[in-house]
């Protein structure tokens, strides 16, 4: 492993905006982690845990000086790589002008194992078919991504299921691993990028010690995921299950609020909204989040296909499980568990997922 | 260019079609139209109003799209109610297409339930233009009433001038009707095709796909050579809002020709 360690964040932070980056990182706001604009390393949570079990969520204090002591937060690097609202063309007579599609220079500090493959997912549906969009390329090139390998995971975690974490191994620029007694930053360099960075920074060469200290975070925070999934034949078993009793019942607790779609870091659905100014002459289209449990997301002819409950239910879990494999030859379903603990009725995607297979 | 960027088109032309459908020709503002397959759809953006997918109809002699529309909603209505010079937004061409060389020897049923007839009308005329390199060539067509029926003028012309045994049935006859009455599946009775070697082409409401569908295969034709035009609701045709998902279909990329050996399974499924 070529890994470095710094005490503190603060240097990075700075080297980061100095070279013209937005730092967006973890902080506290509405009782929540959320993520935000952060200019030094005192905004960040120190002391600060959550509790997350379904349908529940609470900030705790910790006994500790760790900055990253939290799991997944109700934010995801969706909001920056996909964001909730894009305009996309303006029309006026017969020209079109295309949005100037915007790519500021994010460092995102603070992205989980579990995030980092949801973005290779997103990787996928936006780039890796037969119409990529430029536009997210343009963010996902601007994006420098600073991941944080997760010590306590939450009690909604089943990344370990996923085959998706708890350590970060592809697609970070740099990776750290927080480590107590005294309190230390291990950083390894996923790409040129972040190799330049961290000369930038003062630092001392990873000991043995840094390393197995940090190997021992990852390997005792995978024996600690708050769920699991059996995913042996997942795809095939999920596609069979189209009659099961179990889609009635999960829907009879299911308010169709689409908050799991909206926390979810992979699913990314849309709608267009259209709107004109007084007189006709300017139309403007603008691609904001959708999701798949609203009513009309399957609207035919003034009807929509997916009526009941229990269809839009069935239709996300089988999605994510099943036949996003068919449609991108991967999981749609990272692990991160924002759905359940976000879920105001607490309904637990395993749970329903060990009933239904 | 983003692929949700919409190109403008001009309305060359605008013909009514009987009760709520109209025909435009639309054309690019700038520069050509990009080619088509029959079967395939563009997204037609109403400005300011909103955007839904429309197949593709023929191609106008001015060498733009001709697409039919019926007023359904609030984009198709505003859609039906351009004029000609106005300029709406196009994208595409996109999706799969009826394959017409698969024909090719075999007899053809073409099977239209509604406004299906008008994705088929670019497979009709190709029939219609190439006759001899395929078997009996029959076209059925269901309609809500006498009034509804669109291309009645064709119809007649490919009856009359191609020899396509043109077959037209209704739900709601009026006084003046003297044709079949009833679903669009009776009509098969009244075509003469050899089921073995027998290809065909059905769109319409999914009900009137499956029941004529399920009939061809009962008969004795291949599911594999009975194709289908998939309605689905879509936002993009790029397969990037989820939308038009047919369980592991995405219907923009994977449709909306499908083969009823692929489609059956999962049109059985109830609200899938």
């Amino acid at each position: 492993m070529n890994a470095v360690v710094t005490e503190s964040l603060e240097p990075l932070i700075a080297g980061l905006r100095s070279r013209g980056f937005t730092v967006v990182g973890p902080t506290t706001r509405d009782g929540a982690v959320r993520f935000a604009e952060i200019s030094c390393a005192a905004q960040l949570p120190a002391g600060r845990g959550d509790e997350q079990q379904p349908g529940r969520y609470r900030l705790t204090e910790r006994h500790d000086a760790l900055v990253f002591g939290f799991a997944a937060s109700p934010d995801s690097a969706k909001r920056y790589t996909q964001p909730p609202r894009q305009s996309l063309f303006r029309m006026r007579e017969g020209t079109v002008e295309e949005a100037e599609a915007e790519a500021p220079r994010i460092a995102l500090l603070g992205v989980r194992a579990c995030d980092l493959a949801a973005i290779a997912v997103q990787d996928r549906v936006f780039l890796g078919g037969r119409h990529p969009d430029p536009a997210y390329r343009k963010r996902r090139e601007a994006m420098l991504l600073i991941a944080v390998n997760c010590a306590v995971p939450g009690g909604t975690c089943f990344c370990v299921s996923m085959g998706t974490g708890p350590k970060a191994t592809a697609g970070f620029d740099l990776a750290l691993t927080e480590l107590s007694d005294p309190h230390r930053f291990l950083i390894e360099t996923g790409s040129g990028r972040g190799a330049e960075i961290v000369t930038t920074i003062s630092h001392r060469p990873a000991t043995g010690d840094d390393i197995s200290a940090a190997e021992e975070i990852s390997r005792v925070a995978a024996t600690r995921m708050g769920r699991q999934v059996d995913t042996d034949g997942i795809q095939e078993r999920l596609a069979g299950a189209h009659d099961s009793p179990r889609w009635a019942e999960v829907a009879s607790r299911c308010l169709a609020c689409t908050n799991c779609t909206m926390v979810c870091p992979t699913c990314f659905c849309t709608t267009v909204e259209d709107s004109s100014d007084f007189t006709g002459g300017v139309a403007e289209r603008t691609e904001v989040w959708d999701s798949c449990f609203t009513l009309d997301f399957s609207e035919v002819g003034g009807s929509s296909v997916r009526g009941s409950g229990s269809a839009r239910y069935r239709q996300w879990l089988t999605h994510k499980f099943s036949t996003w494999f068919d449609q991108f030859g991967m999981s749609g379903c990272v692990g991160c568990g924002r759905c359940i603990t976000w879920c105001p009725t607490g309904i637990d995607v395993t749970e329903e997922l060990g009933c239904i297979l | 260019m983003h692929p949700m960027t919409s190109a403008p088109y001009l309305v060359r032309s605008r013909r009514p079609d009987r009760a709520d459908t109209v025909t435009l020709a639309l054309k690019p503002v700038e520069g050509p139209c990009p080619p088509f397959l029959p079967g395939q759809f563009t997204m037609i953006y109403a400005p300011g109003v909103g955007e839904i997918p429309v197949s593709i109809s023929g191609r106008a002699r001015s060498g733009g799209y001709v697409q039919t529309i019926r007023a359904v909603g609030a984009v198709s209505g505003a859609l039906c109610r351009t004029r000609r010079g106005d300029v709406v937004g196009v994208r595409g061409p996109y999706g799969t297409a009826w394959d017409l060389s698969a024909a090719a020897g075999l007899d053809v049923v073409v099977a239209a339930g509604g406004l299906g007839l008008a994705p088929l009308r670019p497979v009709i005329r190709e029939l219609a233009a190439h006759g001899s390199r395929y078997g009996r060539i029959s076209l059925i067509v269901g309609t809500r009433t006498p009034a509804t029926l669109i291309y009645p003028g064709e119809l007649a012309r490919w009856r009359d001038r191609d020899g396509i045994d043109v077959q037209v049935t209704v739900d709601h006859p009026d006084l003046a009707w003297k044709g079949p009455v009833g679903l669009v599946t009776r009509l098969i009775d009244r075509i003469v095709f050899e089921p073995r070697r027998t290809f065909a082409f059905v769109c319409g409401p999914e009900i009137m796909m499956r029941a004529t569908a399920a009939e061809l295969v009962r008969r004795g034709v291949s599911a594999a050579r009975v194709m289908l035009s998939v309605e689905r609701d879509m936002k993009c045709g790029v397969g990037r809002c989820g939308h038009c998902q047919l369980g592991p279909l995405l219907t923009c990329l994977d449709g909306p020709v499908l083969s009823y050996e692929r489609a059956a399974g999962l049109l059985a499924v109830r609200e899938l």
